[in-house]
């Protein structure tokens, strides 16, 4: 209660530099995203673009559920527009989350995570203590550490930073306790003068250039590069002296493009004509959305030079096409990120439905189950070893592929050994099991979803271009599901188990015949696939919501990549999936996610009459 | 005793079916005794056991392809929300007169869908009942069935099926009410559709329509087509040796169960006074074979007497137990599936056994 009454009297500071980021990022790939698609096609061969083309349907899914769980009714939300456009930008908003979470985490792990702390903390006393011109001295020149200052502008833009007791600082955080400063005891003692320190408009562009200034000066590449961005972001009131002076003593050279696209922005705004048409072939090499509406309100000015305005319309051409392409690699980048969720899934299920000829309904719990493991894994790590809890990763997959496993095992004993041979009530009662599974879950953590964290090491995101970010977390689930294939591949074709279970996938009878115990095989196979499933499960808890219904949302998507890619093949699967996962992502932008789904549906129904068996037909002497 | 050929194979069993349908035909009109009367039924029962028995109507059909024909449909849900879709409009149309629907009306569109023409004619709406999860079961029964897709790839496909259609059905611009569906119904061929007469109407014509349904079935099945429906379940690769065409026989078994699905669809929302996509959730659809699986897939009567049974344990166990009621039920998929392969009709038989 007071937290709100304190604050409706603060206002709402703007962020800094995030906002005008995402807002050209989004802008742009609505606007393009119909003359994209016919590039696309352009592309690619014939073959692939069938394949897409299946895909569509199973990616949109996989999409709504990342971006959606939170909503009580999922079948409804599946139908929302709104939520095709937010899973279509996908991308972007990851971006934004990430910065957002890490912009939120920065000021609570302080105290952990940097041991400066101490130190710094003096720098922002002696900012909260000084009067609005200290302030704005220190601000110009500051004189702590680059990181204390990134603290300090961290606890304005969160509404913690405050006043009270004469010159004392406290940081109000989001619960609403009142801690001191620098030590960040809690405190009952509430002043009764306590005051937000906000800024004004002449303390917010000092800070700016105080901040762009002091990040310039470090020696980390990473802080310059950061400063560039500051600067570009705030271009017209930048002094190009700065850039210049920067640009001479730079040796990084990407720090230096950097510098050198932004010179060219600031002589394209300001120059005479020659120095805008030689900034103009500088800025042609850009894919920054900032530098596309340059040029465009440029060139809506109607008395332009004409040479001007053929140099314009050249650069807008090229920057478009930068921006379109790195917009397209994002979007592939996605698609190939669900892809490995959709192929984590569907390989445990590829491998069981070889070798049973049985579905197992009940695969989608244990995705949940792993999830919820990984869950477990999480907050053990927070109570009992608080130090190590950014690396509960490290030890939930382990632990989510071993409890998803045992169950597996468990379901292959007593529900379908007994099945044996009539695999449509295996279909049956494996539903049955999944109903179970997923209402004792509910039982027992309740209906909502619950809440695992980002680690620290996946939040953040590798920015390659200004129009291309790909999120830590999304490239660690593409290599970990490389891995996983890898070792699986490994698992199959080199080692005797492996061998084992190709035999038996191939001609039960004969296997047995020459001695191989296929009961046994059987059901170490099946905890193989359920420990898939579980890993695939604490890979999904890094990107989604993690709920009791988790395990309903992909399932369908998983059957139908099994069904695509062929009984019992890991490439298949890993085709079906790459397939399903990149086309989906690349045709819900066109169609939105509902009717690329029924695209996608009619399409395998259609591709089934082509190749009953799937991308890769099993070789071998079958009957029926 | 042609009456007892129709229900039954022996006297004994058949005579007490005709009792219990006897029993259905008799129920509705307790409705309309006073209520002071020990045998009045009052309007909660009434609509439960009429929409007790339109499910039933959807078990017999699923039966039908299930336990004769071995092709096990997990997307019947589909062409029972068709049927009631249909119906559906019709009374949407019947209640908004000459005005728009008041959900089109909140979407601010000036003109009905092509496909909502005629609705607001009673017969061309029954027509659409029965056509469009025909047409539908047909296009793509014959893709399915002809490229030979079987077994658990078809079961899969046919829940992707419902699972696609719900998401489009959600959807405002489908012209199907979106996520609300159609309700609020008023009347019913001009009468008041909650008026204790039009209630008791209702139910009765839905006893008449499951007693139909199943003596036609039964009749069906007696005949040589049945015969080879339950060939095709045991072994397609031989008869299709021996000359026949499996693909029509299986197509016609699979349109004539949705077209049977459809008409229960259309029974049971003027009875429940709502559709909405969550008909067509794959659990629904997955549910009913669990109905067909209960009673003993293969007999009839067992479609009927498992949709009795498990739908009234349901109704008991989601007012007192609602927690409880999910893990009961998939419990009961794996022991029927597992003890019981022939259902409670299958536990008759065996005790008849061990009698003699």
């Amino acid at each position: 209660m007071q937290r709100h009454t304190l604050r409706a009297t603060t206002g709402y500071p703007a962020p800094v530099a995030t906002p005008y980021r995402r807002a050209s990022i989004n802008n742009t790939s609505i606007n393009e995203k119909i003359s994209l698609s016919s590039v696309f096609t352009q592309w690619l061969p014939r073959q692939l673009l069938w394949l897409l083309i299946l895909s569509t349907v199973t990616v949109a899914h996989a999409h709504e559920s990342q971006t959606e769980h939170t909503h009580s009714s999922e079948m409804a939300n599946q139908a929302n527009t709104v939520a095709v456009t937010a899973a279509a930008l996908n991308t972007p908003s990851d971006t934004l989350q990430t910065q957002h979470e890490q912009s939120l985490i920065t000021p609570e792990s302080a105290p952990t995570s940097l041991p400066s702390t101490a130190a710094s903390g003096d720098t922002i006393e002696q900012f909260v203590a000084g009067d609005f011109g200290q302030r704005q001295a220190m601000l110009s020149h500051w004189p702590g550490s680059v990181e204390s200052l990134d603290n300090l502008v961290a606890f304005i833009e969160n509404d913690e930073l405050y006043q009270g007791n004469g010159d004392q600082t406290y940081l109000l955080n989001a619960d609403d306790q009142l801690l001191t400063y620098p030590d960040k005891k809690e405190t009952a003692d509430w002043p009764s003068d306590l005051a937000p320190i906000t800024l004004t408009n002449a303390l917010r562009s000092a800070l700016i250039f105080g901040r762009a200034k002091v990040k310039l000066e470090s020696d980390k590449p990473a802080q310059r590069l950061q400063a560039v961005a500051i600067l570009a972001d705030n271009i017209d009131q930048v002094d190009p002296a700065i850039i210049t002076a920067a640009a001479a003593t730079e040796d990084n050279a990407k720090v230096k493009k950097a510098l050198a696209a932004l010179q060219a922005r600031i002589d394209f705004k300001n120059g005479d004509l020659p120095t805008q048409i030689a900034a103009l072939s500088v800025l042609a090499d850009s894919d920054s959305p900032q530098v596309l509406v340059d040029i465009e309100s440029a060139l809506a000015n109607d008395n332009v030079n004409p040479t001007l305005k053929a140099a314009l319309i050249d650069a807008r051409d090229s920057v478009a096409r930068r921006i379109q392409i790195s917009t397209w690699t994002g979007h592939i980048f996605t698609g190939m990120s669900t892809a490995s969720i959709l192929l984590l899934a569907a390989l445990g299920l590829a491998i069981t439905f070889g070798l049973l000829g049985v579905i197992n309904m009940a695969h989608g719990e244990l995705i949940m189950i792993g999830a919820y493991t990984t869950y477990m894994v999480q907050n053990l790590f927070q109570t009992y070893l608080p130090d190590m809890a950014g690396w509960y990763l490290l030890a939930a997959i382990p632990a989510a592929f071993m409890v998803s496993a045992i169950i597996g095992m468990v379901i292959e004993r007593i529900v379908i050994r007994p099945l044996y041979g009539r695999e449509l009530e295996t279909l049956l009662a494996t539903f049955g099991v999944s109903l179970i599974l997923m209402q004792l879950v509910r039982m027992i953590f309740g209906a909502q979803n619950v809440e695992v964290s980002n680690v620290a090491w996946l939040s953040g995101a590798y920015q390659v271009s200004s129009s291309l970010v790909l999120p830590y977390n999304r490239i660690a689930i593409i290599v970990f599901t490389i891995i996983i294939v890898a070792l699986l591949v490994y698992l199959l074709n080199k080692t005797r188990f492996g061998l084992f279970i190709r035999a038996v996938t191939q001609n039960r009878q004969m296997a047995r015949a020459v001695g191989i115990r296929s009961a046994r095989i059987d059901m170490m196979a099946f905890g193989l696939g359920s420990g898939l499933a579980g890993m695939a499960g604490c890979a999904l808890a890094q990107v989604g919501n993690v709920g009791p219904d988790l395990g309903q949302t992909y399932i369908i998507d998983t059957f139908l990549v099994v069904v695509v890619g062929g009984v019992g093949q890991v490439w298949g699967a890993v085709l079906a999936a790459l397939g399903l996962g990149i086309s989906g992502t690349v045709l819900e932008i066109g169609i939105g996610a509902v009717l690329a789904k029924i695209v996608l549906l009619v399409l395998v129904i259609l591709f089934i009459q082509k190749r009953p068996q799937g991308l890769f037909a099993l070789k071998g002497r079958f009957v029926e | 005793m042609i009456l007892t050929k129709l229900l039954s194979d022996t006297p004994r069993s058949a005579i007490l079916i005709g009792v219990c349908f006897a029993i259905l035909l008799i129920l509705p009109w307790l409705h309309l005794m006073p209520e002071t009367s020990p045998f009045y039924l009052s309007a909660y029962w009434i609509t439960l056991i009429g929409k007790i028995m339109a499910l039933a109507m959807v078990a017999l059909a699923l039966d039908l392809v299930w336990g004769y024909a071995g092709i096990l449909s997990l997307g019947h849900g589909l062409y029972f929300a068709l049927g009631g879709y249909a119906f559906g409009m019709y009374l949407t149309r019947e209640t908004a007169g000459d005005a728009l629907p008041d959900f089109m009306r909140f979407l601010s569109w000036t003109e009905m869908p092509w496909y909502w023409a005629g609705t607001q004619n009673f017969w061309w709406a029954m027509a659409l009942v029965i056509l469009v999860p025909g047409v539908i079961a047909f296009i793509f029964g014959f893709f399915a069935f002809r490229s030979k897709i079987k077994g658990v790839y078809f079961s899969i496909i046919t829940q992707a099926m419902v699972y696609a259609a719900a998401l489009l059905f959600f959807r405002n611009e489908t012209g199907f009410g979106g996520n609300n569906g159609f309700t609020g119904f008023t009347t019913l061929l001009g009468y008041d559709i909650t008026a204790a007469s039009t209630r008791a109407l209702l139910c009765f014509v839905t006893a008449v329509a499951l007693l139909l349904s199943y003596m036609g079935l039964r009749y069906l099945m007696n005949q040589p087509y049945g015969r080879v429906l339950g060939a095709i379940r045991d072994s397609e690769n031989r008869l299709q040796y021996l000359g026949y065409r499996t693909l029509w026989y299986k197509l016609s078994a699979w349109v004539l169960s949705a077209v049977i699905a459809g008409i229960a669809g259309a029974l049971y929302v003027p009875q429940v006074g709502i559709i909405n996509p969550s008909e067509m959730n794959p659990v629904n659809s997955i549910e009913m074979a669990v109905w067909v699986a209960t009673g003993g897939r293969g007999k009839l009567i067992g479609a009927i007497l498992g949709t009795g049974v498990v739908n009234s344990v349901k109704t008991y166990f989601t007012v007192a137990y609602p927690e409880f009621w999910l893990l009961i039920l998939g419990g009961l998929f794996v022991v029927v599936t597992l003890f019981l392969p022939n259902g409670i009709m299958g536990l008759f038989d065996r005790f008849k056994k061990e009698k003699q």
